[in-house]
């Protein structure tokens, strides 16, 4: 079947090659270079180890199931170190990158994939909503956000340390989802403050995205009435420079910016699917030679860094790991009934009564049986 | 000719033989060609098909559903798949609104001959949205047909008469049950939507009532039960909507005591239709009032736990033994 969705990369923003050189692109935001890059490569290290680890932790079974973010950590960091404090996040259920900028905790991300928690963080604290797994529903829950804002007077008063934008993470599958086609639209009518920042990772579990789209995503925004940038998803410097000015354009008032980063899923879906049954090991080699963390590396020991950094790095990946383990072992085992206190604000009498007879089923020798 | 097969497979096969039966069936579904389908139910088919009648979709619920219906208008049969039961509910505006309402609006020139194929229920240690029973919901809606299967021999032949059948029809796949096997027998495949008496006995104390992935459920409770001397007779509804009770309340009439148990939360669940009509039919046979053994009305629960939400072995011996002792 023929797809006219071209995969060449030649209109990609870019800043940083898979070579690991400089382009000529400007960089507003980068100004030591040096340092910034260590922290990305830092940051993009860390959140491998933490997903390589979670995902051996499934394949012991300590996990029901993982979505792997191998491959996409140039996005992730990259948007997620381009954040104000103050700004909020909307993100799909494989955003583990952001999360981690956010300062969420391993310990807080396992919860729902371990099947102890729906949700294992405080999404207020952390500015950072929920995991989401009806595609593409938290698009139209960042616009809302977004609207809040606007009407509470957080945005456009050149006030860079008040003044509050939403971005919002999805997928090329989600692009397809009238949720999303609706939270665009939205956004625009109200100029709303969001960045979209679709992953496009190229696949929705098995379907590529030329199913999706006939023309580079990024090109939709502009039937919407707003702009759409193309980048290099897995170069972290042009996601975090063009993160970082959408979001400063959201703050100042200027409405919602569409960012496609084109990255690729090196792994599975999650780890309950099987890649090799819709995709060959060609194309997975090929993009292993763009990996968003071994450009930075060449780039940083082109600009001087010393080796001891690197190996540094590793001795911390590898505390991570183990702190993983046994995060994962010790997440605190659920208690339905518990559970029946949160089904409402005000619990009616009828589920106060079927929960005292859960419980008492719990206590009795049924419920130990 | 019977041959043993997964449910999964009986599934496959289903849809195999309708497909080659009548050109006019088309699958639609995410995932469901190059991949054969998350849970590989329609494994092979688009192989041997083509992708224009084994479609991998974009990634579209409601478009899903909103363009089988301009399919079935065209004269095509859509079969299509919904990879979880959570995410049906995208599309709940194009079922209730069009799909359930076209032959009535059109005073019946109109057919919507739609299977909408759910793998539903709990109990695969899954994340959100991957383990509910939307059945009450659909059940609820006039011109949809609701069935479900519990075992391989009642997947290959519903799905067989629901890709045959003129009415739209939501086809409730128990996904924690397709690896489990049994005889398929691909020549005698019955034409008509029924109840099914899955275990019966004339010294029966208590009928059973469930449907879906509690089937194999009751079974092993009434065995249990036989074991210490108590019979049980055991209904699978396999039609939802509309319901066929009149072997049910015969068994009722006979046993005096009725018990409903689906995952679905119990409120305004389809246990509460059941056990409504079985009151009205076998007021002066009841010993007991008839009892629910279901999900709780709560979410559903992290996996972790969700085997103290779905309805065992030991919470139904308990309801058959309350009733007994009413």
């Amino acid at each position: 079947m023929a797809m006219s969705y071209s995969h060449e990369q030649t209109d990609l923003r870019c800043l940083l090659t898979p070579q690991g050189e400089r382009t000529p692109a400007p960089g507003s935001r980068i100004d030591d270079e040096r340092a910034l890059l260590s922290g990305f490569y830092r940051d993009m290290s860390l959140i491998r180890r933490f997903d390589h680890e979670a995902y051996a932790l499934q394949r012991h079974g300590e996990l029901g199931l993982w979505a792997p973010l191998f491959g996409q950590e140039a996005t992730q960091i990259g948007a997620g170190r381009a954040l104000a404090d103050q700004d909020w996040v909307f993100p799909s259920y494989r955003e583990h990158g952001i999360a981690w900028c956010r300062g969420i905790g391993p310990e807080e991300m396992l919860g729902t994939f371990r099947g102890t928690e729906m949700s294992g963080w405080d999404p207020v604290k952390y500015r950072y909503a929920f995991g989401q797994i009806i595609i593409g529903a938290q698009t139209l829950h960042g616009v809302g956000y977004a609207t809040g804002l606007q009407l509470d007077g957080m945005v456009g008063n050149n006030d860079p340390s008040r003044d509050t934008a939403v971005l919002t993470v999805f997928g090329d599958g989600a692009s397809s989802q009238g949720a999303v086609a609706e939270a665009m639209m939205w956004a625009a009518s109200y100029q709303a403050p969001v960045v979209f920042l679709c992953q496009n990772n190229h696949y929705a579990i098995s379907v590529p995205v030329g199913r999706q789209s006939r023309t580079p995503l990024a090109d939709r925004a502009l039937g919407f009435g707003f702009e759409g940038v193309r980048i290099d998803g897995n170069d972290v410097l042009a996601c975090y420079q063009t993160v970082g000015e959408a979001l400063d354009k959201a703050r100042d008032g200027g409405g919602p910016t569409f960012i496609e980063a084109v990255t690729y899923r090196r792994g599975p879906h999650t780890t309950s699917d099987d890649p090799s049954r819709y995709r060959d090991s060609l194309e997975e080699q090929d993009w292993a030679k763009r990996d968003p963390i071994d450009r930075v590396r060449i780039r940083l020991e082109a600009l001087g860094v010393e080796p001891d950094f690197f190996a540094n790095v590793e001795v911390e990946a590898e505390e991570l790991g183990a702190r993983v383990r046994k995060a994962c072992a010790a997440l605190p085992e659920p208690d339905l009934a518990e559970l029946f206190e949160y089904v409402h604000v005000e619990m009616s009498e009828a589920l106060r009564a079927q929960q005292r007879e859960y419980r008492s089923w719990q206590d009795s020798a049924g419920g130990v049986a | 000719m019977s041959k043993k097969l997964a449910l999964g497979q009986a599934l496959n096969l289903g849809l195999r033989h309708a497909m080659e039966a009548d050109d006019r069936v088309v699958l639609m579904g995410e995932d469901i060609g190059k991949l054969g389908g998350v849970f590989r139910v329609t494994d092979g088919l688009q192989k041997d098909f083509g992708a224009d009648r084994v479609r991998d979709t974009p990634l579209a619920e409601s478009a899903l559903i909103g363009t089988a219906v301009g399919m079935a208008m065209r004269g095509f049969r859509p079969v299509v798949e919904i990879q979880f039961d959570g995410f049906v509910f995208v599309a709940f505006d194009q079922i209730v609104n069009q799909v359930a309402r076209l032959h009535f609006r059109s005073h019946g020139r109109l057919i919507m001959p739609i299977v909408i194929r759910i793998p539903f229920g709990g109990g695969i240690g899954a994340v959100e949205h991957h383990s509910e029973c939307p059945e009450a919901f659909f059940a609820h809606v006039p011109g949809l047909r609701v069935v479900s299967c519990a075992n391989p021999q009642d997947a290959y032949s519903m799905t067989r008469q629901a890709i045959a059948s003129d009415d739209p029809i939501i086809l409730l796949e128990p996904k924690r049950r397709y690896w489990q096997t049994g005889e398929v027998d691909t020549e005698h495949v019955e034409d008509r939507w029924t109840t099914s008496a899955v275990r019966s006995s004339p010294a029966a104390k208590a009928t059973v009532v469930t449907y879906g992935p509690l089937v194999p459920t009751a079974l092993e409770a009434a065995a249990i039960l036989a074991d210490e001397g108590t019979e049980v007779d055991i209904f699978d509804l396999r039609t939802l909507s509309p319901l066929d009770l009149d072997p049910v309340f015969e068994s009722v009439r006979k046993t005096g005591r009725a018990i409903v148990t689906h995952e679905a939360p119990g409120h305004l669940g389809l246990g509460a239709e059941v056990a409504a009509r079985i009151s009205q039919e076998c007021f002066y046979s009841l010993e007991a009032p008839v009892l629910r053994v279901t999900g709780y009305d709560i979410p559903y629960p992290p996996s972790r736990i969700e085997q103290d939400h779905i309805p065992d072995v030991d919470r139904l011996i308990d309801a058959v033994e309350r009733a007994e002792a009413w």
